[in-house]
């Protein structure tokens, strides 16, 4: 909990309380405009253009300029569209966004053993509008809530190509949000809470979780991650070449720009998620000489804009070097290896946690966790092959010999 | 390290901007312009002779032959006492509609006078549909040999002869003169200059060239009456 709501709520609270919701919606907004503008000057670079360059030093004001254009244009809706869901749509997918972003601690002292906890003007609080005690599952399910602003945009839209699109989207949302939430519960087995604030100080002191839970977990992650965005390779919600635009190809003006906002805002907060579920967000070295402002702000700031930074570089990447996946393909590598492995770290993970905590040998009962595992995944295998066998068995080649003979 | 091998790739294009590694292929257009190609296909001209006479004579091949039907040709007899075209006919309507016209450079082939020929000016923009029909006045060449600069297109680098008429080549006399029948030569196609030799050619000796008064330029390749 917050310690600002923990005494009464008076004014100056609710003041502070609303002082973060704008500061944060404000660096949020002018952090999803930098981010667009450092997407397109980094595939630029990597794919041997320029990019953006005319308007502002270096294009900056670029991703400025194409929004007050969107918002100039005319705001077409389709004959057999549903109205009133054609128009809730975006903001079902920008909504969501911001939120997950209130729960991220981005700034305080987690250092030897602090909780992160600052003063502002006179308060004690933490640097995150909100700090649930579920704050984690506030993350999964509002990542659930962006899956109805593309589906309901694509149904409501009354058009094939965004139908199609949408059905993708959910589909691929929801099957790569259970590799998601399970590699998310190998950090709580670890954290000891839901806590997002919690997350974070338990990995104060560099026992960050990307490699307390031996790396498998965050892989899993991000890579769910990434699809659960639908950002390159798994864009296949979207898919240009197949799809015109996806679940947005109706949409135009600024419900366009509403989409548009929302994806570079998933793709920010994700980012931010991990580095607070993985890389202890805004904790860092901080020396205990320097003055007190350093410590709680500056220094955390910078920690976690630095670690936020390559996780935004990491994104960029993917969409710069790989493909986009084929549809039975994306549905395999979610199904068949990330579910199935991030389950069986998890059940590692936990019997050396088990083991550990009633004193039994940790090693033995990991070795029996992993046999277990190795059996299931054999099993699971095997099953899997025989599912594919049977499709080509339907017309063996012998059975037909047999038959003439 | 198999396919993650492509993020070394674009890891490397990325971090060698400045060098040749990732090196950019763009160019900062309006500011930096790329030379243009050897054989580029711009607007047309309609050429004269160095008497100015219009080269043109009416004949309706250009039209006939072209695929996007953006030529409209009407000829007429000359005027005996005042003669447009050294021939017996002129073209007495041409009007290309450039928002049709595909830049075949077919009109050109087609061309026995070499009356149509094209530049490698490529920006003229136009803001309306009548302007996107060029008329015969403006097709012209001026008493100089030089296409007429029209307001609203952008002739930032001038015209210069050699850069800026169409590669385009002919397998025959380019100006009725005998001696390059069969030669593939260049032709100072604006109707002044005289293209460099490209790539695998070579120059013809210059007092083989008949200036061409092109009097009897439609007579086949004949050389002189």
């Amino acid at each position: 909990m917050d310690p600002l709501l923990s005494g009464g709520i008076g004014l100056s609270e609710i003041l502070i309380v609303l002082l973060k919701v704008v500061v944060a919606f404000a660096g949020l907004m002018v952090g999803v405009m930098a981010m667009v503008w450092f997407e397109r000057k980094l595939v630029a670079d990597m794919q041997n253009r320029i990019g953006p360059n005319r308007a502002g030093p270096f294009g900056i004001l670029q991703t400025l300029a194409d929004g007050i254009k969107l918002f100039f244009k005319e705001d077409l809706q389709p004959e057999r569209s549903d109205p009133f869901v054609f128009k809730l749509a975006p903001y079902l997918a920008l909504v969501p966004a911001f939120l997950v972003f209130t729960v991220i601690p981005i700034a305080g002292n987690f250092s030897d053993g602090q909780d992160g906890v600052v003063t502002l003007f006179g308060h004690e609080t933490l640097m995150q509008v909100a700090d649930p005690q579920m704050g984690i599952l506030f993350v999964l399910a509002m990542s659930s809530v962006a899956v109805y602003g593309v589906m309901l945009a694509g149904w409501s839209s009354g058009s094939k190509y965004p139908l199609l699109g949408s059905v993708r989207a959910s589909a691929q949302m929801v099957s790569y949000e259970a590799a998601l939430g399970l590699s998310v519960a190998t950090v709580l087995l670890f954290a000891g809470t839901l806590s997002t604030n919690g997350i974070v100080a338990s990995q104060a002191g560099w026992r960050w979780n990307i490699w307390m839970t031996l790396l498998v977990p965050f892989v899993v992650f991000v890579i769910a991650a990434t699809a659960e965005l639908n950002r390159p390779p798994f864009d296949l919600v979207e898919a240009e070449q197949e799809l015109v635009g996806g679940f947005h190809t109706e949409y135009s003006s600024i419900r366009f720009a509403l989409f548009f906002l929302a994806e570079f805002m998933n793709t920010v907060t994700m980012s931010a998620v991990i580095v607070t579920l993985f890389l202890g967000g805004p904790s860092g070295p901080i020396p205990s000489g320097a003055p007190g402002w350093v410590q709680d702000f500056l220094l955390p700031l910078i920690y976690f804009f630095a670690k936020l930074l390559v996780f935004l570089f990491v994104f960029v990447w993917f969409r710069a070097t790989l493909p986009r996946f084929r549809y039975d393909q994306l549905m395999d590598l979610g199904w068949k290896f990330l579910i199935p492995l991030a389950l069986g770290w998890f059940l590692i993970l936990t019997a050396i946690k088990v083991a550990r905590d009633q004193g039994w040998n940790p090693v033995v009962a990991g070795a029996v966790a992993a046999l277990a595992v190795v059996v299931g995944g054999l099993l699971l295998r095997s099953s899997i092959r025989a599912a594919e066998d049977k499709d080509f068995d339907a017309v063996d080649p012998a059975d037909l010999d047999g038959a003439g003979a | 390290m198999g396919y993650l091998d492509g993020f070394l790739v674009t890891f490397k294009k990325w971090a060698g901007t400045r060098t040749d590694t990732g090196r950019r292929v763009t160019t900062q257009y309006p500011e930096e312009v790329r030379p243009k190609p050897e054989r580029f296909h711009g607007r047309h001209v309609l050429n004269r002779y160095e008497d100015g006479m219009e080269k043109c004579i009416g004949c309706e091949l250009c039209a006939g032959v072209c695929p996007a039907r953006c030529i409209y040709v009407r000829g007429r007899d000359n005027d005996p006492a005042d003669p447009t075209s050294p021939g017996e006919r002129y073209g007495f309507v041409y009007e290309i509609n450039y928002l049709r016209c595909i830049h075949c450079d077919l009109c050109v082939e087609a061309c026995p006078t070499e009356a149509i020929t094209e530049t490698k000016l490529f920006e003229f923009a136009f803001t309306n549909r009548a302007d996107a029909i060029y008329t015969k006045d403006e097709l012209l060449v001026g008493d100089d040999g030089r296409p007429q600069q029209l307001p609203w297109e952008n002739w930032d680098g001038g015209f210069d002869p050699a850069a800026d008429t169409s590669g385009w080549m002919r397998a025959t006399a380019p100006a009725g003169s005998a001696e390059f029948e069969g030669i593939v030569a260049w032709a100072g196609e604006l109707g002044y200059g005289v293209r460099s030799p490209e790539l695998g050619q070579h120059a013809p000796d210059p007092s083989d060239h008949d200036d061409g008064h092109g009097h009897d330029d439609h007579d086949a390749h004949g050389g002189h009456h």
